[in-house]
């Protein structure tokens, strides 16, 4: 009880203050709604047979989970040790563990809610999920997603535990838009010219995207390499965040 | 590594060293604060005041020297020692987006045993701002609930950084009725600022640092007795004849600012009675309320001649004309 009332409490205070910053909100729901009914009912981009939204559902619920676990995390995060509120955290008896899983907690509430928009959506763009089970298929893809939140969320960290709060600005922003080009999410993997698209593979974003794609797309099971990938990222900057992550 | 027999005090400091690359800030500083005590620690900015706080609250690590708290190691004991003591930091510190009542809310969750919120919200007087974002609060209210906040979790060590910097009246007040009604509970309070005023008023014990090392500690009142010039200040009616009460009374007197007046006159404590005496009877003669009298030397006399002793330009006793008065 009494180890679990703080981390409740700040659960629900960072979801509270996610969702009520207008900045994030067009981060995390205006714009990957905007992108998905852009490039569904335009033909900018040519994503082979079937109806675009059916490729576009998966990558841009891909771009959802990078936003809110990556950009937005790694914003706030960064501003509020410029505020100071970390280090006026290091002196609670909150402690780091329970702040940072409130913090990731938060972020998979605020994943529901773009969900529960994106989906609709789609749908109503006319997506069709792929045949096959139903219910293996939601699963992967929420495997995948939980994977993907994790290595997202701990680049922010990262990002945020190194950098000045306004140069992490720039930083999340900045890769935000290289991984949305390299992330197979908007331009299809294959449009790419080969050896980039092999080096975007090793990326987190395409590995996540390939997953949502073939379980959520294709009806198809999730590639082992996009596991692999995921979960190599997903350990990899956990552990390197952990280690930067700095109060002041 | 210092061995300091006594358990009683809660803080403690032993030859703490602090430094930044090549450069010293805190310079074989030791101190002790008790339960029930008030510890100013008083300094122009840079003399290692916030170095030395920020290492009883476990942020930096002495470069030598040890510190304790209730007797733990603030940063090996990190966990333990934080559900005990209270912190206000310089500035910030409080989520931009949070309102007083919010911040006050999940603050209190952290602790086992919180104060109530809302009786905290009354104490600092946020009650008509308690949704008003952090962001949005003035100066004062921000100092405020920075003060609220290092209150929450009923602790028995506070550490107060500069706590009435910037602050408006009603903050001032609101911090020194809250210091007061900690010292009365039993709690240790550490609080640093480069006010005289504030450390005269709120201190049970006063410890002066200059650049980095302790110049001079003792109570505020010992600290202003330490001999040389006494002066009487008092406030009565705008434009008395300063001319004529000074020949009445044998010292000069000098109006500071309209209806604040200053008397300065030598040394020993019997002389300053009878001035008094003189005074106040020259006062009722021409039938002139008085509003306010102080007599002594001021603090901040004595922490300037501090100072210039500590600076070792060797005149220890330097008249307290020189000081910015």
């Amino acid at each position: 009880m009494s180890m679990l009332r703080p981390y409740a409490a700040q659960v629900g205070a960072e979801t509270y203050m996610t969702l009520r910053r207008g900045e994030t909100l067009l981060l995390t729901v205006g714009i990957p709604v905007a992108f998905l009914v852009f490039f569904s009912t335009s033909h900018v981009i040519s994503t082979g047979p079937g109806p675009s939204v059916s490729f576009f559902e998966p990558g841009i619920l891909a771009l959802a989970v990078m936003s809110t676990a990556m950009v937005s995390l790694g914003i706030a995060t960064g501003f509020e040790r410029g505020y100071g509120v970390l280090k006026r955290l290091g002196t609670t008896p909150l402690g780091r563990p329970r702040l940072l899983g409130a913090k990731v907690t938060a972020i998979f509430f605020v994943e529901v809610v773009q969900a529960a928009v994106l989906v609709p959506v789609g749908y109503a763009l006319g997506w069709q999920p792929g045949h096959g089970h139903a219910a293996a298929a939601a699963g992967e893809a929420l495997g995948a997603a939980v994977l993907a939140t994790v290595a997202f969320g701990a680049l922010g960290l990262l990002l945020a535990g190194v950098l000045r709060a306004e140069v992490n600005l720039a930083a999340a922003n900045g890769l935000y838009l290289v991984l949305l080009l390299l992330g197979g999410m908007i331009v299809p993997l294959a449009k790419l010219p080969g050896a980039l698209a092999a080096a975007a593979r090793a990326l987190p974003a395409a590995a996540l995207s390939d997953a949502l794609h073939a379980s959520l797309g294709a009806g198809t099971a999730v590639p082992l390499h996009a596991w692999v990938t995921l979960g190599a990222w997903a350990l990899g900057a956990s552990a390197l965040a952990a280690r930067t992550f700095r109060w002041e | 590594m210092a061995a300091d027999g006594s358990t009683s005090a809660a803080v403690v400091c032993s030859d703490l060293v602090v430094r930044y690359g090549e450069r010293t800030a805190v310079d074989r500083v030791s101190l002790r604060a008790h339960a029930g005590e008030v510890l100013c620690i008083l300094g122009p900015n840079g003399a290692g005041k916030t170095s030395t706080v920020e290492c009883l609250e476990g942020y930096r690590r002495p470069a030598s020297g040890s510190v304790r708290v209730l007797g733990l190691d603030p940063v090996a004991d990190h966990r333990p020692l934080m559900a005990r003591i209270g912190v206000m930091l310089q500035r910030g510190g409080v989520y931009p987006m949070l309102g007083p009542r919010r911040a006050l809310r999940l603050f209190s969750s952290y602790y086992d045993h919180p104060e109530d919120p809302d009786a905290l919200l009354e104490l600092v007087r946020l009650g008509p701002v308690a949704r008003t974002p952090w962001r949005h609060l003035s100066g004062g209210e921000q100092a405020r609930l920075s003060l609220a906040l290092a209150l929450v979790g009923r602790p028995e060590v506070l550490f107060l950084d500069e706590p009435t910097a910037g602050v408006d009246p009603e903050g001032r007040l609101a911090v020194r009725e809250v210091v007061r009604g900690l010292r009365e509970r039993g709690a240790c309070v550490v609080l640093t600022t480069h006010e005289l005023v504030e450390a005269e008023r709120m201190a049970d014990r006063v410890l002066v640092l200059h650049r980095g090392a302790v110049a001079a500690q003792g109570p505020p009142g010992a600290l202003a007795g330490g001999g040389g010039e006494q002066e009487i200040a008092f406030g009565a009616a705008p434009g008395l004849d300063v001319a004529a009460l000074g020949a009445a009374l044998g010292a000069a007197v000098h109006e500071e600012e309209a209806g604040r007046y200053l008397v300065r006159a030598g040394g020993a404590d019997t002389e300053m009675s009878a001035l008094t005496a003189s005074l106040t009877a020259w006062l009722a003669a021409r039938g002139l309320a008085i509003t306010d009298l102080r007599v002594g030397r001021s603090l901040e006399d004595a922490y300037l001649a501090v100072l210039r002793a500590h600076d070792g330009d060797g005149d220890t006793s330097a008249p307290a004309e020189e000081a910015t008065r």
